[in-house]
């Protein structure tokens, strides 16, 4: 988790993203802004799955899509890859407008730049672990070999070696999202679409899994879309977190902006339970701006959880660091304390 | 909300009391001597225009100067030479002149050959127990002497297999792509499974001439509609993220198809194909009876010299070719849902072409490899024939005095009842009957098929089949429930039982005959023992899923507030097993219709018979009518037992299928 600062460039741009579903949606589009409510949508037996969205994501960033179910998350991914077709909006990827695109010049942009994870996984059951990986390779027309070799590079990568030729049939779980996600890096895309990629798996191989996850952005970060109902895997993943509450994006922000400034009563009792020291950074907490390093030096993005331990054990002034290594200033020692004591 | 529907309902019921009013009234009045009588002779010649249509068909339409039948039998044809080559390959081998001249180009492929090679690839697909089967069907298929049918009647199945299955498949995945079209494709295949088998070999024999591929193009029409639902269903049953993976990796609609969709679908494809074999046999046995040679030809014409032995050893090749197909097609089906890897491979194929190379070439030096010697074959006919003659004068009495008991006290009272009945008055009643359990459209389509029969003069010979059905599928009941339900509370003997009625259900129609033919002779009773010997399984099978399925808290709770098993069963299991019992009674009067047509060759009176007749005299137009009224006949009862049992599951849960 890095916090992003606003350096890197727009890859993902969405905006006033609608998704209607109904008998006659296809009348949304003349619809004035005033009649775009839902209580005047229901009236004509409109739903709006996905109302209004837009952000924009930067390059190599985690951005996370967190609801429950029903509140359009889903959708509202397919509508960015256009698995689902948007009702109204602009969705850009590295300035491409991908609403105007036609069928085979969209094909040839996912074959390119995306990859996606599903959530049950959506490995073919004849194909084994290398063939299900060199599958979108296979489909570009790359020669059968030189396919096999890039998927051998890539079950390396997951860690399933030695299992290149089970069939999904006789893996684990745990071990066919591995295959499903060397096979969504197997093109090396730009984006990254996860969709609730670990929740029919159990807690233990969930947490591999994110690590997994977090191991692959350190080595080559992508720019990914990653949904999800499961906050504590929101938290751990995220750069930024988009909190939806049917159909709509009620916040955008790091985990420490959903828990200590929360925009409305849903989010708020959406975090209640999050430990504040999980989620706010010791950059968050400093008492005086600092020229040079005294005592122990602490990572700005660190945690107060992170470095509770060197918050106990040692009396003197604790020093925050950027991730270069530049002193920001020193920690306020008495609000980490009162954060880590904070009842939740 | 709830109170429109009640009027609405209640509206429904008053136009529906008066329709029937209306209806009776004008049935006295404008027909007051048909009232009480049944209508024999149509009152519309729909089987003199059916005639009519085809011979025009037949004789005068073209298309675009060429004549249809000329179309038709230059397809036919084209059709023979495929099976012309597979029975050469299989049987005959090639051969040029005739008589003294024969000359032998190239030997057919080797009995041992064929049975090795089938052997191996049982082995392959399902283990040592497949493989043996295969061995000893080999052998007694060759030392029998019934080499030549059999494989005559594998190389039609083996054929029309192939056509049934590509167009199936192409059907059925237009079907898929195109979702309003579905529903009518369903709605037609439903009324093609209920069509009786001989009404499909009317029409392509007049079309396509006299000869194995008139039967093909009946075997196809017939064996192709659960291959075209096997294919919607498979591909409806592709999962929805696994076809985003196909978008999302920018896969083209053909890269889609090939190697997303029918890949996934595989595992359900293969359960198709094994129906497709199933039914194309059942259809081919059938169809060679009307000369085009086998094994079916072979039961007949040893049934007609009433020499029951042979017709046994027949039967019996039929059933051992069936058991072996549909083991084989099952291990398929299975392997591929498993997901384990095929019998594909170099080495397999290597292996399996020296199976049956090898001991082919011998065949040239070695006549015997060829053919089984006539010196040596066996047969059983005499001693098994032996065997039903003394049962037949030993127990004769007892068996008589049962057989007409039967037809004197119950079954012949009972058919002239329901052929005394007015046709108005019955007809009222159904739809009444219909509308109560399934709303408007059943009454109205209920009542549209009776009607269908009575215009067409067939109303007392569907009365005949009714009674033959109604009868057979109590009895079938009142054996099969009982046993499933005591075999269902036994989990030890379920396995076999299982084993037992998949076997039953895969033989071809034609050999549940020879038993009954063996002990009751000809009539009504033989026929009525046939239907229920292959009505019996559904029933049995059904009540077994029904128990079953019972939810387990359901009957737990039933024991905490202590009940007796008697209370248990009665207020819990029945119950929760009704819906899927009243299915289980769909099926068996399904079975029993299809039957019924086939126990027409030991003569009885009704549908059946009238479409055998026309059948076997080439009259196109009764023939296919007569078939329309099956078909109405068991859409009728299919309409009331859904809607019953709709009406179960709404009380009762779920319906285990």
């Amino acid at each position: 988790m890095t916090n992003f600062g606003s350096s890197a460039p727009v890859a993902l741009s969405v905006s006033n993203v609608w998704k209607v579903f109904g008998r006659d949606h296809g009348s949304f589009k003349s619809r004035p802004a005033s009649a775009r409510t839902a209580e005047a949508m229901a009236k004509d037996h409109l739903v709006g799955a996905v109302q209004a969205a837009s952000f924009d994501i930067r390059k190599g960033e985690v951005f996370v899509i967190m609801g429950l179910s029903g509140s359009g998350k889903s959708t509202l991914l397919r509508c960015l890859t256009r698995l689902i077709e948007p009702s109204e909006g602009e969705i850009r990827f590295d300035g491409q407008d991908i609403l105007s695109l036609n069928e085979t010049a969209l094909a040839d942009l996912r074959r390119r730049k995306m990859g996606m994870v599903f959530q049950h996984f959506a490995l073919l059951p004849n194909r084994t672990v290398l063939g299900n990986i060199a599958f979108p390779l296979e489909v570009q027309g790359i020669a059968r070999a030189q396919a096999e070799d890039r998927a051998r590079e890539l079950v390396s990568l997951v860690g399933l070696s030695g299992r290149e030729s089970r069939l999904p049939s006789e893996l684990s779980g745990g071990q066919q999202q591995r295959v499903g996600i060397a096979r969504s890096l197997a093109t090396n895309p730009d984006f990254w679409f996860l969709d609730e990629p670990f929740s029919a798996l159990d807690p233990l191989i969930r947490a591999d899994l994110q690590d997994e996850v977090q191991r692959l952005q350190r080595e080559h970060s992508r720019t990914a879309v990653f949904v999800t109902h499961d906050l504590d895997e929101a938290i751990r993943l995220a750069d930024r977190i988009a909190i939806m509450e049917n159909g709509r994006i009620v916040q955008i922000g790091t985990a420490e902006d959903l828990v200590t400034r929360p925009a409305t009563d849903y989010v708020r009792r959406f975090v209640a339970k999050v430990p504040p020291a999980r989620v706010i950074c010791a950059s968050s907490l400093i008492k005086a701006p600092v020229a040079a390093v005294s005592g122990l030096t602490v990572s700005g993005d660190a945690t107060i959880a992170d470095i509770a331990s060197k918050i106990v054990a040692d009396a003197g002034e604790i020093t925050v660091v950027d991730p270069m290594g530049k002193p920001i200033g020193l920690l306020d020692r008495q609000k980490a304390l009162e954060t880590m004591a904070m009842k939740i | 909300m709830a109170s429109d529907a009640l009027r609405g309902k209640g509206f429904g019921w008053v136009y529906g009391a008066a329709s029937v009013v209306v209806f009776l009234a004008v049935s006295i009045l404008v027909l007051p001597s048909d009232f009480a009588g049944s209508p024999n002779a149509p009152w519309l010649g729909v089987a003199a225009w059916v005639d009519r249509a085809m011979t025009w068909l037949v004789r005068d339409a073209s298309i675009g100067g060429l004549a249809l039948s000329d179309l038709t039998r230059a397809l036919a044809a084209a059709a023979q030479a495929p099976i012309e080559a597979m029975q050469k390959v299989l049987a005959e081998g090639w051969v040029t002149g005739a008589g003294f001249n024969k000359t032998q180009i190239l030997p057919p492929m080797s009995w041992l050959g064929l049975t090795l090679g089938c052997a191996f690839v049982a082995y392959r697909l399902a283990g040592p127990a497949l493989a043996i089967f295969a061995v000893v069907s080999g052998l007694y298929l060759a030392s029998f002497g019934l080499w030549i049918s059999a494989m005559m009647t594998l190389a039609s199945v083996l054929f029309c297999v192939l056509v049934a299955l590509l167009l199936g498949l192409a059907l059925g995945i237009r079907a898929h792509r195109a979702p309003h079209i579905e529903p009518v494709v369903r709605a037609i295949m439903n009324v093609m499974q209920t069509v009786p088998i001989f009404s499909y070999l009317l029409p392509t024999l007049l079309l396509f001439g006299y000869g194995p591929s008139a039967a093909l193009f009946a075997t196809v029409a017939y064996a192709m509609p659960p291959m075209v639902h096997a294919t919607v269903l498979a591909l409806q049953a592709v999962p929805s993220d696994t076809l985003d993976l196909a978008r999302m990796t920018g896969c083209s609609r053909r890269q889609t198809l090939w190697r997303v969709e029918l890949p996934v679908a595989m595992p359900r494809l293969a359960i198709g194909l094994n129906q497709v074999v199933m039914m194309t046999l059942n259809m081919v046995i059938i169809a060679s009876m009307i000369g085009a040679g086998g094994l079916g030809y072979d039961v007949l014409r040893a049934l007609r010299r009433l020499d029951f032995g042979a017709a046994f050893e027949a039967g019996m090749a039929i059933v051992v070719l069936a058991v072996l197909l549909d083991r084989m097609t099952q291990a398929m089906a299975r392997r591929q849902s498993a997901g384990t890897t095929g019998t594909s491979g170099l080495r397999t194929g290597i292996i399996l072409a020296g199976l049956v190379i090898v001991p082919t070439l011998a065949s040239l030096a070695v006549p015997a490899l060829a053919l089984w010697p006539k010196a040596a074959t066996l047969s059983i006919a005499q001693p098994l024939n032996d065997a039903v003659s003394y049962i037949n004068q030993r127990f004769f009495d007892p068996l008589d005095s049962l057989r007409t008991f039967a037809l004197l006290k119950l079954m012949n009272p009972f058919r002239d009842a329901l052929q005394m009945l007015p046709w108005p008055l019955a007809i009222s009643a159904v739809a009444v009957l219909a509308g109560w359990l399934g709303g408007r459209g059943a009454a109205f389509s209920v009542f549209a098929m009776g009607l269908f029969v009575v215009v067409t003069g067939y109303w007392s010979a569907t009365m005949g089949s009714l009674y033959l059905t109604i009868l057979a599928v109590l009895l079938s009941l009142a054996l099969g429930f009982p046993f499933g339900i005591w075999v269902a509370a036994k989990p030890r003997m379920q396995q076999g039982v299982q084993l037992l009625l998949d076997t039953l259900q895969t033989l071809p129609t034609l050999v549940y005959l020879l038993p009954a033919v063996m002990l009751f002779r000809n009539g009504d009773f033989s026929a009525l023992i046939a239907i229920v010997s292959y009505s019996v399984a559904p029933a049995v099978r059904y009540a077994i899923d029904g128990m079953r399925h019972v939810p387990p808290e359901r009957v737990e709770a039933a024991a905490m507030a202590g009940c007796s098993k008697w209370q248990t069963f009665r207020y819990v299991r029945l119950p929760a097993a009704l819906p899927t019992l009243l299915l289980g009674v769909n099926q068996t009067v399904m079975m029993a219709l299809s039957m019924l047509v086939i126990a027409a060759l030991v003569g009885t009176r009704e549908l059946g018979q009238q479409v055998f007749t026309s059948l076997s005299q080439g009259l196109a137009g009764p023939g296919i009518v007569a078939g329309l009224c099956v078909a109405c006949l068991a859409l009728i009862i299919d309409t009331l037992l859904k809607a019953a049992a709709a009406r179960a599951v709404q009380r009762n849960g779920v319906a285990h299928d």
